[in-house]
């Protein structure tokens, strides 16, 4: 069950529904009656991309196509990697992208679409030993789209991987990331934020399996929901028999603004090892009441009392971004949307 | 008049606390508000301020002339009401200057007066917090979080006195605070006395009135303002409690 195989196949039986555990709240299969026309070939300007300025390799995939992105051995690289979707059609994308030992690379990827688009794209990411990857995906889809995007991330030994995934959702949407840890000292930090209005929809979805030993994670996703919107994170860390010494932590936290809107959030730890540190935290809840007040008694109308508190609420994943030219970025787009 | 609290009726969860408290305040004075745990002290400092909760059902109260109750807690805070808290709020993700920063230019605005610069901002936190004895880096920090009780007090003068408010309410300042952050304290408070401003000082214990010296003492005991006198009341409360106003009350 797969978007991307019912995108290919033209069938509507084959979209992920939520009789899936996994889909369960992201359920395409009662949205979708009858997949759209496939994506029209784009001609024309893509325009700027959120990323641009900040890359020296910039690839754009439009209504479809696939990126291959190789980073050899001891090389360094910048990536501007755009996924765009134009008009009310279906298609699928994606992207191979590849590092060398010692190689390092900054992934800065994106999503846009003007319509009511279903789209799909697959990452493989792959690194050599001793790799390093931060990888920073702002997701800025348009409210009829359907959007789902799948990266598989293989680790090596001693490998640095870094994510932090943006988005302010869409009619719905998958943002999935699925992380093989050999252990051997690599790190991984995995981070997400959605700030969601209106009816908007968005799933970030990770699964990480610790596969041997002196593995680390770190994770810590935050989400801020208003009008009818709707959060889910479904959050999964799996440690595998032998996988020792492996360091884990997951955090996922959301503030909801309105009676309407909703979060659902499935932390999970499964652990068969026995020497583990592993915790997580989870917390839905509503602003700070006490702490608005006191701001407000400082001064301030109470509209830039709970956009202050909300920026510094998502401000800390937003701090854990290595690469300052990105975090910069990201910081700007969640001011925009919190003072929206 | 200052302040002019007339017959003030408030209730909390339906429970009524303050039941008929008439109190004045001139400008230029610091009064001091004594009383018994419960006796309705922070609800004061609460619903002068605007509090959610905190639900007036009659009685009046002014701040030169304007009625203080039908105004927004920022609104109140424009026109120059501040109030010190007890428990200072710890604020994750906000550094004290950005904090401090923010509802300076919030108050300015609301004033209609030009926003601070950066420069000018800076100057004063720099000058404000070396009077307070305050480390300026702490300042980069989150607002409060981690800091200690007494550090939390300081950090509250210390935005008293660069929003330089014209009603200053204290609410148990001197809770949490060792004999020398008690004297910092009470030195940053003393310099904002001026014949344009009022204070209200709220507090279970005489000793911080041995540093902020009041005109006037009044005795908060079941809701009701029931007794008031010069400076010599806080000694006399000291010695015999609040036994006696609490019959009364």
């Amino acid at each position: 069950m797969s978007l991307a195989t019912a995108i290919r196949d033209r069938d509507v039986a084959a979209l992920p529904g939520k009789r899936d555990e996994d889909w369960r709240w992201t359920d395409l299969r009662g949205l979708i009656r009858v997949l759209p026309d496939p994506s029209q070939t784009f001609v024309g300007d893509a325009g700027e991309g959120p990323f641009d300025a900040l890359a020296d390799d910039r690839r754009v995939v439009i209504n479809g196509g696939d990126a291959l992105i190789d980073v050899p051995a001891d090389g360094k690289a910048t990536v501007a990697l755009r996924f765009i979707s134009r008009g009310a059609g279906s298609h699928a994308a994606g992207a191979t992208i590849t590092l060398g030992a010692n190689a390092r690379l900054h992934l800065l990827e994106s999503y846009e679409s003007d319509g009511g688009s279903v789209s799909q794209a697959s990452l493989t990411i792959v690194l050599a030993e001793g790799a390093a990857v931060e990888r920073v995906v702002l997701v800025q889809d348009h409210e009829d789209a359907v959007s789902v995007s799948q990266a598989a991330v293989r680790l090596a030994p001693k490998a640095e991987y870094g994510q932090t995934v943006a988005t302010s959702g869409a009619r719905r949407q998958r943002l999935e990331t699925r992380v093989v840890h050999p252990g051997g000292h690599a790190s991984l930090r995995l981070d997400g934020v959605y700030l969601l209005a209106d009816k908007r929809h968005s799933d970030q979805t990770t699964v990480v399996n610790h596969e041997s030993t002196d593995g680390a994670t770190v994770q810590l996703t935050k989400g801020v929901v208003r009008d009818q919107a709707r959060g889910v994170f479904q959050g999964r860390i799996v440690v595998a028999e032998g996988a020792d010494r492996t360091d884990a932590r997951m955090g996922h936290h959301a503030l909801i603004l309105s009676d309407r809107a909703e979060v659902d959030a499935k932390p999970e730890l499964e652990i068969y090892a026995d020497d583990v540190a592993c915790a997580h935290g989870n917390t839905v809840g509503a602003l700070d009441e006490d702490a608005l007040f006191y701001a407000r008694q400082r001064g301030m109308p109470e509209a830039e009392a709970r956009a202050l508190l909300t920026e510094a609420f998502i401000g800390e994943v937003i701090d854990r971004i290595w690469f300052e030219d990105a975090r910069e970025v990201v910081r700007a787009w969640a001011a925009e949307r919190l003072r929206a | 008049m200052m302040l002019n609290v007339q017959n003030l009726h408030a209730s909390v969860d339906g429970k009524e606390i303050l039941k008929g408290l008439t109190l004045e305040v001139p400008a230029g004075e610091v009064h001091a508000i004594m009383g018994p745990n419960g006796a309705g002290k922070s609800t004061l400092s609460y619903v002068l301020t605007g509090r959610d909760g905190y639900d007036v059902t009659s009685g009046s109260a002014m701040l030169d002339g304007e009625d203080l109750l039908a105004l927004a807690p920022d609104e109140r805070a424009a026109r120059g009401v501040f109030l010190s808290f007890q428990y200072p709020l710890e604020i994750p993700g906000v550094p004290a200057l950005t904090f401090i920063r923010t509802a300076l230019n919030a108050q300015r605005k609301a004033r209609g007066e030009a926003e601070i610069t950066a420069p000018e901002f800076l100057k004063l936190a720099r000058a404000k917090s070396a009077e307070l004895k305050i480390d300026f880096d702490m300042l980069k920090r989150a607002l409060n979080v981690g800091f200690s009780g007494g550090e939390k007090k300081r950090m509250e003068i210390l935005q008293m006195a660069m929003l330089s408010p014209r009603f200053l309410i204290l609410d148990e300042t001197d809770s949490g605070l060792d004999i020398d952050a008690l004297r910092i304290v009470s030195d940053g408070v003393n310099a904002l006395r001026s014949p344009d401003r009022g204070m209200l000082v709220i507090t279970h214990y005489q000793r911080l009135l041995d540093y902020i010296k009041p005109d006037r003492v009044h005795v908060l005991s079941g809701g009701r303002i029931v007794a008031s006198g010069g400076p010599e009341l806080a000694h006399e409360l000291e010695r015999e409690g609040y036994e006696r106003y609490e019959k009364a009350a």
